[in-house]
């Protein structure tokens, strides 16, 4: 049973707590795929949204949710899917990016999503080595480690790493 | 699959404004759209582990990721369409080739990494602008499922795009192969772009995008990679081969599913 009576604001501290799978230095909200928290009564519902069509790791990320919230006693716990608005990685927070450089991967540069995709055999503007911090970088893949990531190369370093990439 | 998600209650408001006719000719066409990406990215996930180079086995094994993620999506919106019980599993294991809606450009073979590349170029080069047409339907599930997708349809036609100049402009082998994939694959692109009796319903209702608006697009960056490639273009009076939209499919297809569908067939109702 739930001591105290439930706050949106509790729930999300909660969801800070739950962890990226695949990128455990992030927090679900650094990452910013949960689009919204109700609570009604012992009811909770979280909106959660996929960076990627395809993510494997968004039936973990629920699963996850519904471990937290149940180690506080929170039974009632509804997770609904949301495609739309999409995920972008402009909803990754400022200290989302900071623990993703310090954690060996390069965070997305605003400014450069689809837009600019069909600029064959272009890439995406000075992508920073989180290892060396040279902008003296290049694309090895678009297609990286997991769906959300590209393969970089440091040519300063020749450290190879990998580039969340700007969607 | 373990669903632990559902659809938020406001997506799934729109069905209860569609008639009976229209939701089941939604229903057929959200199936072929999700066959449609099941059975390609299937095929792209058979080169996992054998790809060229590392990178590129992994871009491919990536773009079927991305192939299915959408698949899930569309199936979960036609379980509900159908209304009759039916789960997304039951959709894609338990239904026989000529019940399959995927054009049957999708189904041909891998071959080599030209024809693979030829043939997920001519997908690309459709799927990418229809998804932004899609976007806008007044369906609000199918605008959200495009929405998506077509970020990660963008990187696809980016990437075969790049990959189709790299061989045209390549090596004298590279060049002989994709040349010989555009020979034999070329015939099956139009059924893309030819509505069946089911997408021209849904056309006239305003409900999926015109796909004779997608063709300038479409022709336009055909014509800009090849050159680039310097490749000749294929005569447009190539003759078209179709029939998959309506499941009238090539041998290839019943290959596929006795692979796809094996596990669930051998052990009816398993789970994870």
């Amino acid at each position: 049973m739930v001591a105290t009576a439930l706050t949106e604001a509790r729930i999300w501290e909660l969801l800070d707590e739950v962890l990226d799978p695949e990128v455990p230095v992030l927090s679900i909200l650094d990452l910013g795929i949960v689009r919204g928290v109700q609570v009604a009564g012992e009811l909770v519902t979280v909106h959660i949204t996929p960076t990627y069509s395809g993510c494997p790791a968004m039936n973990t990320i629920a699963t996850d949710i519904r471990l937290r919230l149940l180690a506080e006693g929170i039974t009632q716990v509804t997770i609904h899917n949301q495609l739309s608005p999409a995920w972008t990685t402009d909803w990754m927070t400022p200290a989302g990016r900071e623990k993703l450089e310090a954690y060996g991967i390069a965070p997305p540069v605003d400014g450069t999503a689809t837009g600019h995709m069909l600029n064959l055999f272009g890439q995406d503007t000075a992508v920073r080595c989180p290892n060396c911090k040279s902008d003296n970088t290049r694309l090895v893949s678009q297609f990286g480690s997991t769906a959300c990531k590209a393969s970089y190369q440091c040519n300063d370093c020749h450290e190879p790493f990998d580039y969340f990439k700007c969607h | 699959m373990l669903l632990t998600m559902q659809a938020a209650p406001s997506e799934s408001a729109a069905l209860a404004t569609y008639s009976a006719e229209v939701r089941q000719l939604l229903f057929q066409y959200v199936l072929q759209l999700a066959d449609t990406s099941l059975i390609l990215g299937h095929r792209l996930s058979e080169w996992c582990g054998h790809g060229p180079i590392l990178e590129q086995d992994l871009a491919m094994a990536n773009i079927a990721l991305d192939l299915l993620g959408e698949t899930r999506s569309l199936y979960q919106y036609a379980t509900e369409l159908e209304g009759k019980g039916r789960t997304e599993d039951d959709l894609a294991y338990l239904r026989s080739a000529v019940e399959y809606r995927n054009p049957l450009l999708v189904e041909q073979p891998n071959g080599d990494f030209a024809h693979t590349i030829v043939r997920q170029f001519l997908f690309d080069n459709f799927h990418y602008p229809f998804l932004k047409q899609l976007k806008s339907s007044p369906d609000e599930r199918l605008a959200g499922i495009a929405e998506k997708a077509v970020k990660e349809a963008a990187y696809h036609l980016k990437w075969s795009s790049e990959w189709i100049i790299r061989l045209g402009d390549g090596t004298p082998e590279s060049r002989q192969r994709v040349e010989k994939a555009i020979a034999s694959l070329w015939r099956y692109a139009a059924e893309l772009t030819t509505p069946t009796a089911t997408e021209k319903a849904l056309q006239e209702a305003g409900i999926i995008p015109d796909y004779a608006a997608l063709q300038p697009t479409m022709a336009a960056h055909v014509a800009r990679v090849l050159e680039e490639a310097t490749l000749p273009t294929p005569p447009a009076s190539s003759f078209g081969l179709a029939g998959g939209k309506e499941g009238r499919h090539s041998e290839h297809l019943g290959y596929i599913l006795t692979e796809l569908q094996y596990v669930q067939r051998a052990y009816p109702g398993l789970t994870w």
